[in-house]
């Protein structure tokens, strides 16, 4: 018998086959030629534009849609990746209601800003799509770079490495390069395989030699590497899932919401996955919206984000919270999660509604209780498998200027290092900038 | 609402909007079409003579440029005159008179410059009771190769003498239409009137190449590999259309004459302006030809509202700016204004800091949070920054009264005073001791 919405329980093929490939299928399909010239001709060009400000990577955005607009969307997309070589994913991915479209002085002035983040990718697709890489490699150095993650920050330092002539080796723990591109992703913004595309692109530089498989601390040690390379950068990200600290969160099918996503990723047939009748994710980012949006994709009936703060302070943005909405994703704020009740696996949670105070955020006497199957942790991830001797600000990697840690030779981008916002654009632009200082010092005397 | 009701020339039509001579008006089909729309009048496309009829290019005709969005600015074209049998017109045009009798209709004509040719013409179209001829001096493309159009109308001597045949020959209201692929428009439009005509139109179109194709290497249109120049004409043109339309009303030889205005009207404002400058009525072509005949019914309305607004009759629009379309050494040199910019409307492009700082005065100051604002003592008023403000009115001219303190040359400001007899011209007109 085959399942459906109301099916109880975690089960698969809740929807009929045709419906995954719909729900998962681009959420903004890339313009057409005539679409990309509509939308470049709104843009006026700005001095010193606020949204190339508020680029982390700062894209000379009114020059690459001048570029489109006047039929060079080749030109364009050189101009976006010689300061950011993920572009492409960055258009699909950015929070660009949050920075360069929010600055847009057409968001300002008509609430209606450039579509930038989608003139991005049609610029990055047209050259993408003609299989040109338009950077070359300058000659070699003889130096070697171990960059650790195969992440944005890692892509961005080895591509920015190798074109200035540096050999570089990156070590990844996982199966696939890409990091969160390819793991923390939902399907719908990047799907046709666009980041293992992107990454093959981006090795036509040459020089880049890429070992899966291999994790720091287990397969590899960063005194090794710092003996064998001239430097060494590190793009480990967050591995480390924070807790509920709530009772009963050890049951069955309460699991961490990036798990999920990974999974989900990697899933050819979405059909095969096993999904909650009633979904419950807890946390208030991005990743709480994937998951959630992506549980009510595969079919969950009921599906509720409770975040224990204001909805003002949910970092998914209010672009990703309509999202949610406006596929029936309930959101819940001010209330955190006080027990896990089943028998073996989940059946229902309890909340306590929360009061913001002075001291914090403390647990008011009101509780309720949500009906649940599945429960999806999304409360932020932290630094694991750090390796020692480090010094850390915080609960990050410590780096000074771009991105130099405490040991010689040994440079840190990305999440794992303190100082950034968790953003994709964000590790590929402390990438590049540390790679640009890796070159600077190895070139030092040379 | 006000009163549209036009009388040009004695030719009365419910309004000043005509159809000119060109595509739009070269059938039966068209016109029916374009009355029922609202236009007031219409030129008939231009006739030939008797005989083969014209033949025309089989690739493209037209070119364009084009503004943002893609909207039309300019369009070149390399049509000749009707390529129709000449008694096919002349049927169709007197069936439409018969059933619009309301309408103005004229008939626009071309034809070797002998006066043969002349009489014969103007007697075939006799009785079409048309209520005029207007005489095409004026496309610069094609049939001037064969000493017509704008050959005639580039040589006074020639628009003087057919003008002279056409009322000699003909008792209807002689419109002459004029080319402005000449150096001054004023020597034709003299000629005109020494010939006897009843007015004058303009502007026909400009000789122009709008663009070239750069894989073919050929100047576009391009037929075949190979491009010729065209006539140019819509709202690009509309500028040197003004020009030349206000030289003439304005000045002592041809002032007086009446004008059909001509070269890039689009909405109501430009009729407005067309006829401000010395126009009795204005003909279109483009606008119909980018947005279809429907275009005319917001020039009635436009023109109606602007007309009650200012509680002014049509017939005093015309003219109303002439008196002061002046020379530049008429104008007033102590006259002083600085840009203002409008804070609440800035959108904060940065667009006018950019222009001056890079190509001006370096008159406007970028302060943090994005803040433009005019420095007085550097502004010299050139407007360049209210030009490329995207924001309508966010930036303007604040005219300095009299005795207010210009910053910029430390000087108050003084009653009027021109070139005439400013002590730096050497030619000045010294004042009675």
């Amino acid at each position: 018998m085959t399942n459906s919405q109301l099916t109880p329980g975690v089960v698969p093929g809740r929807l009929p086959a045709t419906a995954y490939r719909e729900h998962f299928a681009d959420k903004d399909p890339v313009f057409d030629r005539h679409e990309a010239q509509v939308a470049a001709d709104r843009c006026y060009f700005c001095h010193d534009a606020p949204c190339m400000t508020a680029c982390p990577t700062s894209i000379d955005i009114p020059l690459f849609i001048r570029q489109i607009s006047t039929g060079t969307p080749e030109a364009a997309a050189v101009t976006i990746w010689s300061q950011n070589i993920l572009g492409g994913m960055c258009a699909r991915v950015c929070p660009t209601e949050q920075l360069c479209e929010e600055v847009c002085v057409r968001e300002v002035a008509e609430g209606k800003p450039v579509e930038i983040g989608r003139l991005q990718r049609y610029a990055t697709d047209t050259l993408m799509a003609k299989g040109v890489h338009p950077f070359a490699r300058a000659a070699r150095t003889g130096k070697t770079v171990a960059v650790v993650g195969a992440g944005p920050a890692g892509l961005a330092a080895s591509h920015r490495l190798a074109m200035h002539g540096h050999d570089v080796t990156i070590y990844d723990a996982r199966q696939k390069a890409g990091g969160l591109n390819e793991y923390g992703i939902a399907a719908y913004k990047a799907p046709d395989d666009f980041a293992q595309a992107e990454i093959d692109w981006l090795m036509k530089i040459g020089g880049i030699t890429v070992k899966t498989g291999k994790s720091l601390g287990r397969d590899i040690s960063l005194d090794d590497l710092r003996k064998a390379h001239d430097a060494v950068f590190l793009g480990i990200g967050l591995a480390g899932v924070n807790a509920l600290r709530a009772e009963g969160e050890d049951k069955a099918m309460v699991r961490d919401a990036v798990d999920f996503i990974a999974e989900l990723r990697q899933a050819a047939d979405k059909s095969t996955l096993p999904i909650g009748r009633d979904v419950v994710v807890i946390g208030g980012g991005m990743t709480a919206v994937d998951a959630a949006v992506q549980s009510k994709l595969l079919g969950a009936e009921n599906v509720t984000i409770v975040y224990r703060r204001t909805q003002d302070k949910m970092s998914a943005s209010t672009y990703e919270q309509e999202h949610a909405a406006s596929k029936g994703v309930r959101i819940i704020t001010g209330a955190a999660p006080l027990r896990v009740h089943g028998d073996g696996a989940v059946r229902e949670i309890e909340f306590a509604y929360t009061i913001e105070g002075q001291d914090g955020l403390a647990l008011s006497a009101e509780t309720f209780v949500l009906r649940a199957d599945q429960v999806f942790k999304a409360i932020g991830q932290t630094l694991e498998g750090q390796p020692d001797g480090l010094k850390l600000e915080g609960r990050k990697i410590a780096v000074t200027g771009a991105g130099r840690t405490s040991l010689p030779g040994v440079w840190a981008g990305g999440d794992c290092a303190a100082g950034g916002n968790d953003l994709t654009v964000t590790a590929v632009a402390e990438g590049r900038d540390a790679a640009e200082d890796i070159h600077a010092s190895l070139m030092a005397g040379a | 609402m006000a009163d549209l009701t036009s009388n040009f020339i004695g030719i009365k039509s419910p309004n000043p909007f005509w159809l000119a001579s060109a595509p739009p008006t070269d059938k039966e089909y068209n016109v029916r079409r374009a009355f029922e729309a609202g236009w007031g009048g219409v030129v008939w496309k231009t006739l030939g003579s008797e005989g083969p009829p014209i033949v025309n290019v089989s690739g493209p005709r037209y070119g364009a440029i084009w503004g943002s969005d893609r909207r039309l600015m300019g369009l070149n074209n390399i049509e000749l005159i009707t390529d129709r049998p000449l008694e096919v017109n002349l049927r169709e045009i007197k069936s439409v008179k018969r059933d619009y009798p309301d309408r103005a209709l004229v008939i626009s004509l071309m034809v070797p410059c002998d006066e043969e040719s002349w009489k014969d013409i103007l007697k075939r179209i006799e009785d079409t009771e048309a209520d005029g001829v207007e005489l095409n001096f004026g496309c610069p493309h094609g049939m001037a190769e064969r000493g017509m159009g704008s050959a005639v109308g580039q040589v006074p001597e020639y628009i003087e003498m057919v003008t002279r045949w056409v009322k000699q020959y003909s008792r209807m209201p002689c419109i002459v239409k004029l080319t402005p692929n000449v150096t001054s428009i004023l020597p034709p439009a003299m000629a005109a009137k020494r010939g006897g005509a009843d007015a004058v139109s303009l502007i026909n179109t400009v000789k122009s190449i709008t663009n070239v194709d750069l894989d073919a290497f050929s100047p576009f249109p391009t037929i075949d590999g190979k491009g010729s120049h065209g006539g140019y004409c819509g709202p690009a043109v509309k500028p040197i259309a003004l020009n030349m339309v206000a030289e003439i009303a304005r000045h002592h030889e041809t002032r007086g004459l009446p004008i059909s205005g001509i070269g890039g009207v689009t909405t109501w404002r430009d009729a407005a302006e067309f006829m401000a400058l010395g126009s009795g009525n204005v003909q279109v072509c483009t606008a119909a030809m980018t947005y279809g005949f429907k275009v005319v019914q917001e020039m009635i309305s436009g023109l109606s509202q602007y007309l009650d607004e200012k509680e002014m009759a049509l017939s005093d629009l015309v003219g109303r700016a002439v008196p002061n379309f002046v020379e530049w050494q008429d104008l007033n040199l102590n006259y002083v204004t600085k840009a203002r910019i409008d804070q609440d409307a800035c959108i904060k492009c940065g667009r006018c800091y950019a222009a001056c700082e890079d190509t001006s005065h370096q008159a406007i100051a970028m302060k943090p949070g994005r803040v433009f604002e005019v420095k007085d003592d550097e502004c010299v008023a050139c407007n360049l920054c209210v030009n490329v403000c995207p924001v309508e009115n966010c930036i303007t001219m604040e005219t300095l009264p009299l005795g207010a303190l210009d910053e910029r040359t430390g000087r108050r400001v003084e009653p009027y005073a021109n070139w005439t007899t400013h002590p730096n011209n050497p030619m000045a007109v010294k004042a009675a001791e």
